[in-house]
């Protein structure tokens, strides 16, 4: 890596190359579970300044009194004693490709996933070869001022600027499994805009891919200074392998006066896995702030993007497509909190289940005393393709403000056989008419994202019709 | 080999209720044939049978098409073998645009994906209608029916008037070029202009290669669209056949001068027989 990995600092040149070498042993395996020691050598391991392990260790206290959130999905099944929390990137990469399960594999062949990459995305590749790629944006890039690193190697290199951010908008005694991510977080991305700067192309956690980079408890800090604009990608669509059972990330996000951020994310987790994700963002004077959310795959992602709006006129949306497959719940939505006059917020939910999936919109629009003339609309449509599939909407709403315009709209609608005759009588098969009603459903959000990713999100729904029709 | 489309004793019913009691009819490629009767007399339910909407049960009888049985086959095959339906009430598919939509059955019939034993459960690679041709291709057929270039980025039949339901119809069945075209009610629900319109639209797509089987109501839509062959359906069975003449016979005489034709009592058709399309966004 171009970058130096402060974690792999200490391991000698030799090893950081022999990635695949089982006879090799890892330099930190940690033990299971967790505790304050873990905590602590956790930091240690990392060189981190004293401020860091006292928040992680504060963090650790927190997450051991609160007790787990009954509602949402049944989190009862984690076993919290029964997870590595602290892992090399040297660690993940003793997993072989024989360990994948075929189905993940068969998933990779049909998409056409170049083979590094899907070892990459199966856990037990160390590295995808894009660093060419993404050297040159980042030259362009540190050219403008704007900083573009790992989380880890952003506390190091800029301890300043980390330390006035970090846990300012998810503070370390927030919610249990934030408090756990403060504990624990490993990678994860760090990035500043300077004032005024507008990042042209958007920036994809793709280009640096290594194996942190996905972690368990990644941690992401995006800054956006006053005036700048960002747009920052996360995932992609292939279905991410992953043993570890558990993921729990956290992305804090700054928009300054007038700045914009939108963040991406794609996500497909292997059906194994717990996604239980804090994203939060604070959003000063006639900034705007878009979180567009696709969550697909998983055993149970509990995820709802949120925006602040602390200044005058600022702007928040959220976009958010769910698809639960057979046996996977998403409970996903967002939360906009209106603390400024004339603020305006949007929340677009899209859900899919499909055969037992179970999607819930859970949302939140709150509007402080006095905020006159915010403006917040709530639409949630469902879309189910089977008759045991389930949706349920939870909307909640907490206006304190009687100067407001606020709205809601919620539909349910199922697949209908006169809609699958119809397109097969024009020559689609089932699963393709399946596929083309599902990808209209969703096109108002697929629209927003960037062309590669939209065009692989529309096979991969296709993909899924095929596994369960015919 | 002349291509037609032979109908034999065929019997049909949906749920527990008889529908089609023994219809027999031949169409030939390049004719053009309409077939006429009140509402309930088992029109339409003849037209998704021969598409093969999964609610209608085949009790007896034949039908093959390029001495295939159709019947065996679902959907989306016999559209491959070129036949198609207008539909009388057309689906709404949001988040689909007219133009997407169009290529997208143009490369089911046209260029059906046949994957290599190799890529045998693989997403098969592309082998679609280039982008550019295809735009060629739309844009041809749309100026042939008199359309707005506008009209391709829609979503398909969202917020349609009945006019524009039908064109998008005929548009479907200009760019898939069928051999064996099934029109159901094509005329319904159109004011003089939309109709006159429609009707153009099918005479521009209309060609000699083609069989066509014209349902519907009323006479009106046959002074646009001449038919060489008119059969008369009531209740579930071909009651009378003749040439153009024939409708012009019921336009003037009613349905019920057949009936004393034919000795059957006056207005003993079932308005229920036939029930409406469930699940229609109108």
């Amino acid at each position: 890596m171009a970058l130096p990995n402060p974690a792999l600092s200490q391991i000698p040149d030799s090893y950081k190359y022999g990635w695949h070498d089982e006879e090799m042993k890892p330099l930190h395996v940690m033990k299971k579970g967790l505790n304050a020691q873990v905590v602590e050598e956790i930091s240690r391991i990392k060189h981190e300044p004293e401020w860091m392990t006292k928040l992680r260790l504060k963090a650790y206290r927190h997450f051991e009194a609160r007790p787990l959130p009954m509602w949402g999905g049944d989190l009862s099944a984690i076993d919290f004693q029964d997870i590595y929390y602290y892992v090399t990137a040297t660690d993940k990469a003793v997993q072989s490709w024989d360990d994948v399960p075929d189905y993940i594999r068969r998933t990779y062949d049909k998409l056409g996933i170049p083979e590094a990459e899907k070892k990459y995305l199966a856990g037990v590749g160390g590295q995808y070869d894009s660093e060419v790629v993404y050297h040159n944006i980042r030259e362009d890039l540190e050219k403008q001022g704007v900083l573009f690193l790992g989380t880890d190697e952003g506390l190091q290199r800029y301890p300043e600027i980390f330390r006035e951010y970090f846990g300012t908008v998810i503070p370390a005694n927030d919610n249990k499994l934030a408090a756990l991510n403060t504990a624990v977080w490993s990678g994860g991305s760090f990035i500043y805009v300077p004032k005024g700067v507008h990042v042209e192309l958007p920036l994809q956690a793709y280009f640096r891919i290594n194996t942190e980079n996905m972690g368990q408890f990644e941690r992401t800090l995006i800054i956006a200074d006053e005036g700048s604009s960002v747009h920052y990608v996360e995932g992609c669509t292939a279905p991410t392998y992953s043993t570890a059972s558990l993921h729990s990330a956290v992305v804090e996000i700054i928009v300054k006066k007038g700045a914009r951020v939108r963040y991406t994310t794609i996500q497909n987790w292997s059906a194994n896995v717990y996604n239980l994700v804090t994203k939060r963002s604070t959003v000063e004077g006639d900034g705007v702030m878009e979180w567009v959310d696709c969550n697909l795959g998983s055993k149970l992602t509990m995820k709802y993007p949120s925006i602040y709006l602390l200044g005058e006129r600022a702007h928040g949306e959220v976009l958010s497509i769910a698809f639960a497959a057979d046996g996977q719940h998403q409970d996903a939505g967002g939360k906009i909190i209106h603390a400024a006059p004339n603020t305006t917020s949007l929340i677009t939910s899209k859900s899919i289940s499909q055969g037992e999936g179970r999607t819930s919109y859970r949302g939140l629009v709150k509007v402080y005393p006095g905020c006159k003339k915010a403006k917040s609309t709530v639409r949630c449509d469902a879309l189910l393709l089977s008759d045991e599939a389930r949706s349920d909407t939870y909307p909640y709403m907490e206006i304190d403000e009687e100067d407001v315009t606020i709205g809601h709209e919620a539909t349910v609608s199922k697949v209908g056989s006169e809609q699958l005759f119809y397109l097969m009588s024009r020559g689609l098969s089932e699963a393709e008419a399946a596929g083309m009603i599902v990808n209209g459903f969703i096109e108002p959000i697929v629209k927003e994202l960037p062309m590669e990713y939209a065009v692989e999100m529309n096979r991969l729904i296709q993909l899924s019709m095929e596994g369960a029709v015919g | 080999m002349s291509e037609q489309l032979e109908i034999r004793d065929l019997e049909v019913s949906i749920g527990s209720k008889k529908i089609l009691k023994g219809v027999s009819l031949t169409v030939n490629q390049g004719e053009v044939h309409a077939l006429m009767g009140p509402n309930g007399s088992g029109k339409t339910s003849l037209a998704y049978t021969l598409m093969g909407h999964p609610d209608y049960h085949v009790d007896a009888g034949s039908v093959t098409w390029k001495g295939e049985n159709l019947l065996k086959l679902t959907p989306d095959k016999r559209a491959r073998l070129r036949v198609f339906l207008a539909f009388q009430y057309p689906s709404v598919i949001p988040g689909v645009t007219v133009a997407s939509f169009l290529r997208n059955i143009y490369n089911a019939v046209h260029h059906p994906q046949q994957p290599s034993p190799e890529e045998a459960g693989k997403m098969p690679r592309y082998t679609g209608i280039p982008l550019a041709k295809f735009r060629k291709l739309l844009a041809d057929k749309m100026a042939l029916l008199k359309m707005d270039p506008a009209f391709a980025s829609r979503y398909v039949n969202e917020g349609f008037s009945g006019g524009e339901k039908k064109r998008l119809e005929m548009l479907q069945m200009a760019i898939l070029d069928p051999q064996m075209a099934i029109l159901d009610e094509t005329d319904s629900g159109l004011d003089i202009d939309a109709l006159r319109n429609v009707a153009e639209g099918i005479n521009a797509t209309l060609s000699p290669e083609m069989g066509v089987l014209m349902i519907t109501h009323y006479q009106r839509m046959l002074n646009y669209v001449t038919p060489q062959f008119v059969h008369v359906l009531l209740d579930g069975r071909i009651v009378m056949s003749g040439g153009e003449e024939l409708s012009h016979q019921l336009e003037a005489n009613g349905y019920d001068w057949v009936r004393q034709q034919v000795g059957l009592p006056e207005g003993v058709t079932d308005q229920a027989a036939e029930p409406e399309p469930v699940g229609q966004h109108a």
